[in-house]
Parts: C-alpha cells; structure tokens; sequence
C-alpha cells in the first residue's frame, strides 16, 4: 500500500550512493571493456551479457510495454519470443562477430563510424549520426516517462515534479559519472533487475492463488465489455483477431445479435504485432547503442557465453513484465481492494480514452477520489461507474454503464455495502472522513485514471505502477523502483553518449574535418538531448507513448540501418552508394508513413492536417479508413523492405567496391 | 494449457522458454569455444577506445 516512509528513501539513497561509488571506482581505475581488451584480461561474460541486457531492456519494456500488456494482454508475449531468439541468439550468435572484427579492423568506435567507414563514406557517417541524434530524443524520452511515471506512483508525487527529480539524476549520472564502457554499474544493475522481476513474478502469481486460477481468472475478466472490442480484442490470453480489411456484417441469429461491417475489427491484431512486436522484435538487430557492444569483447568466446546469460535474463524481464501486466487484470478486477476515505466524487467527468487530433473519445464517469495514506490529499482515483449517454429521445448512443466498471464501495468498520448515491448524499455530512473500503472492479485500463491538467484520462502507462504500488507493500515497491531505476539508467545513459558521439564524432567531427573539437560539441550534444528527452516526457505522457515512441525508434533504425549493416558485414557485393541509398530511403518512408499515413502518429505530428485537411491520407474526413488496415501498420512494414530492396537493386547497378577496400575491411590485419 | 484459452498464445510462451533453452544450451556447449588471441587491431582498437573515453570525461587530449 502506498505510504513512504523514511525507510524507503533511504533504500532509494543507498541504491544511488552504491551506483555513484562504483562508478566512481570504475572511472578511478579506468576498468572500462577497452582496459580488459588492452591488458589481456578477459571480460567476465556475465558481466558483459547483464550490461547487454540491462542497455537493452528499461523501464520502457517493464512500464510501457507491460502496460500494453494490461490494456490488450498477453498477445505482447510474442515481443519476447523476438526479444530472446532475434535479440539475443540471432543479435550475439550471427551479427556479434563480424561486428567486433570489422569494427577492430577498421577501427571504429560509434555505430556510424563503422558504416562510415565499411563503405569508406564520410556522408554514411554523417547520415547515419545525423538520423541517431533526432531521433533518440525519442526513445530516451520513452524511458524517462516510464520512470517518473513510477516514481511519481510510489512517492506520492505530481507526474511533472518526478519528471524533474528523474531528469536530474539521469543528468547527473550521464554527465558527471558515465563513461560508456563502464560495466560494473551495467552488471550491478542488471543483477538486481533479474532479482527484482523474479519476485514479482512469483509473489503476483502466489497473490492471485496460482498459476491455473490466476489464468482462469483472467480468463472471466476477459468476458466482460471491452473498450477494444470493436477493433478485435478478444480477451486476455488471447490474440486479437486476426484479419485483414473490412469484417463482413453478420446478420442477428439465435447465435447472437448481428453486426454492422467493421473496417477496424481486425486493427488490434496489426497494432500489437507490426508495431509493439516486430517494430522492437526486429529493430534490436540495428540498435547503434547495443551494436557497439560487441566490439568491447575479447574474444567470440565471451559472445558465446553471453548468449546463456542474455537469454535467462531477457526472458525474466520482458517474461515477466508482460505477463504481469496481463494479469494485473484479474487483480484489479477481483483483488484489489481500496482502504481510504473518499475525498470528493466527480461527477459527469469525461476521461479520454484517447486524445489524439480529431479523435478524443471520451467515456462519462462518475469519479472517486480516494486518500489512502490519511494526509487529507487524494491518492488515488477510481471509477465509481459509467454514466450512459443518451440522445434527446431517450435512446443510449453510448453505453459507459456497461463499458465502465462498477466500483463496489462499503463501509471498513462494519463491512456494510453502501450505494454510490448514498456515499454521495452523506459525503458532506455523517459520512465525511468515514474510512471505506472500495473495490474498483475495473481493467487494467479503465483503473488507470490519470490527471493531465485539467483533463482526466486512461493510461496504460500508468497501470504497472498503479499495480505495484497498490498490491505489494510499500518495501517492495521500492525494490521493484529501484530495479527499474538500475533499467532506466543504464538505458539512459547508454542513449546520451550514443546519441553525443552521433553528433560530435560522427557528424561534426566529419563533416568539418576538425578532429579534436568533437569531445565539446559531443558534451553540449549529450546535454541538448537530455533537454529535448526531458521536455518531450513533460508534454507526450499519455496514449501509450512509451511504447509507441520505442516502437518508433527501433523500427526506423531497423528500416534505415539494418540492411545497411548486415549486407556490410557479410557481402562484398554492395556498393556505397547502395548504403547511402537504402539508409536514405528507409528513413524517408519512415518519415513519410509516421507523417501521412499511420492514423494515430499523423494525427499527433498534425503535418498531415496542417497542409492537406486530413489526418491521414488514407482516413477521410469523418475519421474511417479508406483503405483498411493500412493506416495501422507498421511504418517499418513498409520501409524495411523497400530499403533492402534499394540496396540490393543499387548494388547491382553500381560498381563494385576495390578489392584492396574490401580485403580492409574483410581480411586481415593491417600491415605495419 | 494452464488456462490460456488461444493456442497462439501458449504456443508463443512455449517459444519464449524453447528460445531461452536454444541459448541456454549453445552458451554451454559453446562455453570454451571461441577463443582468439588479441590481434594487433584488437589492441590498438582498445587503445584508441580508451582515449575516446577518457576525453569524454576529461575533455580533448594535446595532440
């Protein structure tokens, strides 16, 4: 339950003095990957899997994709197939030595330089940094939301005040503390995320009365009316359904009551699997960040061991998150059960179900705003129910009685149920500060209700610290904090020098040719991201950004690099103007799709609106699809196989590459 | 199984602990395989790598 205490901050502290102190150790005796490499020692393959990992996997995995977890349920599994045997098996075992000799052959450091330099091409280097450092901002953002959204949970804090304390403790570790090849804090960190998600896996499951029940549970939770069903949801432990185009109409029957035809009936299916699952499932092979890595061990041997680690732990972590966020449904539905005292019931209130240009359906609830830890300042809200709207005649045009929970609410002395009406009548009088009990009976989604302003909203961002705030005891909920905080920042701080080295070594450094200057405009690079990082998690919170904005990153470097660097690293065949090309060409329909065509990135980049009227190009003015299911599929659906394509096609059509280039970059070792 | 009602699904978790497994046992029978010994570019890689990252922390080194 929610109540911090002295002992709770002070965990957090320790946490954050330890992670100072072997940082601070680890730049004192300069114990960086290259020092191992340089003296002849071995890295410990345990150590470099968790840094792995730990760069890998953050708060965006446990917070954002756990909450699209508990909004459309274990469907996101298969992320973590992609995540184990593309992420890890395909990532160490095929594209992790070639990576670490063409890199040590050519003497390359950031991600762009080794493209820059396979295709002897400054404009690749700069290109490629170019793209890293706009669009990282990104990503960094996504998990720095997800981290004050946690930290904003258990500290009982505004969500724009945790952004500021978690900004200035990512600015500080990065910027004071961070050297990129520190891996003890890396391995610290990732051992306590492994420790952290075992726990929760075991003690949710242990809560919920086990495996088959938690399951059976989630299972009748999954019956009842979903704001998603029209766009495919079938329940929790199920896929959406699967289609494509318009869902013929079904005339009514003894089977069921008929239904109209359904451009969207299949649009779920789409959304979970070309953008949470392959946009991250595939997008990790390209990631500039994690690639480098690779060239930081001693031999293949350590790559082979790292595979063992690697799997275990990525399994434990988005295994575990996505599972957990599934069934965080059963808990708020069956479970969960409110002690507190009602501070004000808000009726009428429209919460968005989404908010996007043009689109910000909004379900009418009646609210209760609940304290729990008794400081006379509500923690909590919850839905008391849904208010159905109806037209003039009477007629319900929307039915939120039966979409929104139904919150059970009864008086904690004696057990008594009350009546929501009646909880209202006396709130003034005999029953103000009375200590209730209130089982909100709700989704994941509909229990995450969010301020934002003035608005009220639900946010699957939300429900994963809604859930381990509100059915762990406080200490664990610190645990499970600081596990995020350790995938948060190591993440973070591995995006910063990324996206630094993006635009002081590589594009800086190249394009003017000052070689010695690239470590200041690297720093001012690293701060200028922070900045955009902080000041886009201030304003995007809300509709499943977190996901969203990583899905979006991995997918474009997935589309703009990664045919680029596999074709580089194992055919002599393609050419450099092939490379700039297909890295051209994959980031231009990524922009173009996220700008014109996919309905809910169009909508919020308004570019599409701005210039033509429309918010997407394939969505007409009454907000239906022209042309179903495109406008939910995936930007990297598109642009990764008309970039590979380019490049095979323009490596064709071009001259092959000197042979005394490729034996550099292929063959052996330079000649002294 | 176990309660998940859509085949796609366990068999997706099935994959998640077959994957697991498929790493699991490449990492053992793998474990003492690989070993190179440090080439010339391997150690001047390193060296150069050091220097990028102490100019990180301690600003551009005299040239």
């Amino acid at each position: 339950m929610l109540g911090i205490g002295a002992f709770e901050v002070i965990v957090v502290l320790v946490y954050l003095l330890v992670t100072a102190y072997l940082g601070w150790l680890g730049y004192r005796h300069t114990k960086s990957a290259a020092d191992y490499l340089v003296a002849g020692r071995k890295t410990h393959p345990v150590i470099m899997a968790l840094s792995y990992g730990a760069t890998f996997i953050s708060t965006s995995a446990i917070v954002g994709f756990g909450g699209a977890a508990g909004m459309f349920g274990m469907s996101l599994i298969w992320l973590t197939v992609f995540n184990i045997f593309v992420g890890i098996f395909i990532a160490f075992v095929v594209l992790g030595g070639p990576t670490r000799h063409m890199g040590h052959r050519l003497d390359a450091h950031t991600f762009p330089e080794l493209l820059g330099r396979r295709y002897d091409s400054k404009g690749i280097q700069v290109l490629t940094g170019a793209i890293i450092f706009l669009f990282m901002p990104l990503y960094a953002a996504a998990v720095i939301i997800g981290g004050s959204e946690f930290i904003a949970k258990v500290f009982d804090l505004d969500y724009e005040k945790a952004v500021l304390i978690f900004s200035v403790i990512v600015a500080a570790y990065v910027v004071a503390g961070g050297m990129k090849g520190v891996m003890y804090t890396d391995a610290l960190q990732g051992g306590l995320m492994f420790v952290g998600m075992v726990l929760l896996l075991v003690w949710t499951y242990m809560m919920l009365g086990g495996v088959s029940q938690a399951h059976d549970g989630l299972n009748e939770v999954s019956n009842a009316p979903s704001l998603f069903g029209k766009i495919g949801f079938k329940g929790f432990t199920s896929m959406p359904e699967f289609g494509w185009g318009v869902k013929p109409a079904v005339e009514a029957s003894a089977a069921g009551p008929g239904s109209a035809a359904n451009p969207d009936a299949y649009n779920l299916w789409w959304i979970v699997i070309s953008t949470l699952v392959m946009g991250v499932g595939i997008g990790v092979l390209a990631q500039p960040q994690l690639a480098v890595r690779f060239m930081t061990v001693k031999s293949k041997k350590q790559l082979n061991r790292g595979v063992l680690v690697g799997g275990v732990f990525i399994l434990m972590m988005t295994g575990v998150a996505f599972t957990v966020g599934a069934l965080s449904n059963v808990y708020f539905a069956k479970a969960e059960v409110i002690k507190g005292k009602v501070t004000e019931v808000v009726t009428q209130a429209p919460v968005f179900i989404k908010k996007e240009r043009g689109l910000a359906p909004k379900a009418i609830c009646t609210l209760l705003r609940i304290d729990v830890n008794n400081d006379g300042v509500p923690d909590t809200t919850v839905v008391a129910e849904g208010v159905n709207e109806t037209a003039p005649d009477g007629k319900v045009t929307k039915p939120w009685a039966k979409l929104m929970p139904k919150a059970e609410i009864a008086d904690a002395a004696t057990g008594a149920k009350m009546e929501l009406a009646v909880l209202q009548a006396g709130l003034a009088g005999e029953l103000k500060g009375r200590e209730l009990l209130i089982r909100p009976r709700a989704s994941a989604f509909t229990r995450a209700v969010i301020r934002q302003g003035e608005d009220w909203e639900f946010s699957s961002d939300s429900i994963i610290p809604i859930f381990i705030n509100q059915a762990f005891p406080s200490w664990f909920g610190v645990v499970i904090l600081v596990t995020l905080l350790a995938a948060a920042m190591s993440t973070l701080s591995s995006q910063f020098h990324t996206l630094g080295s993006a635009i002081g070594r590589d594009v800086f450094e190249q394009a003017t040719g000052m070689h010695n200057r690239g470590v200041i405009v690297t720093r001012i690079g690293m701060i200028l991201g922070i900045i955009i990082a902080v000041t886009f998690s201030l304003y995007a919170r809300g509709g499943y950004i977190i996901p969203r904005a990583t899905a979006i990153f991995f997918g474009l470097c997935a589309s703009a690099f990664l045919p680029a660097f596999v074709g580089g690293l194992f055919f002599k065949r393609v050419t450099r103007p092939a490379a700039k090309a297909s890295i051209f060409v994959g980031f231009l329909v990524t922009v173009f799709w996220l700008a014109f065509i996919n309905d809910k990135e169009a909508r919020a980049l308004g570019l599409c609106y701005a210039l033509l009227g429309k918010h997407s190009l394939l969505v007409n003015a009454a907000g239906q699809a022209t042309a179903p299911n495109w406008p939910v599929v995936d930007q990297l659906f598109v642009a990764l196989p008309v970039s590979l394509l380019t490049l095979v096609v323009v490596s064709l059509l071009t001259k092959r590459p000197g042979n005394e280039h490729l034996a550099k970059c292929f063959q052996g070792h330079k000649v002294d | 199984m176990l309660g998940i009602k859509d085949p796609t699904v366990w068999i997706a978790y099935i994959l998640c602990i077959a994957s697991t497994v498929l790493c699991v046992v490449y990492g053992l029978l793998c474990w003492n395989r690989g070993d190179e010994p440090a080439e010339k570019e391997d150690i001047r890689w390193a060296q150069e790598e050091k220097k990028v990252e102490q100019e990180l922390v301690e600003g551009p080194t005299k040239t």
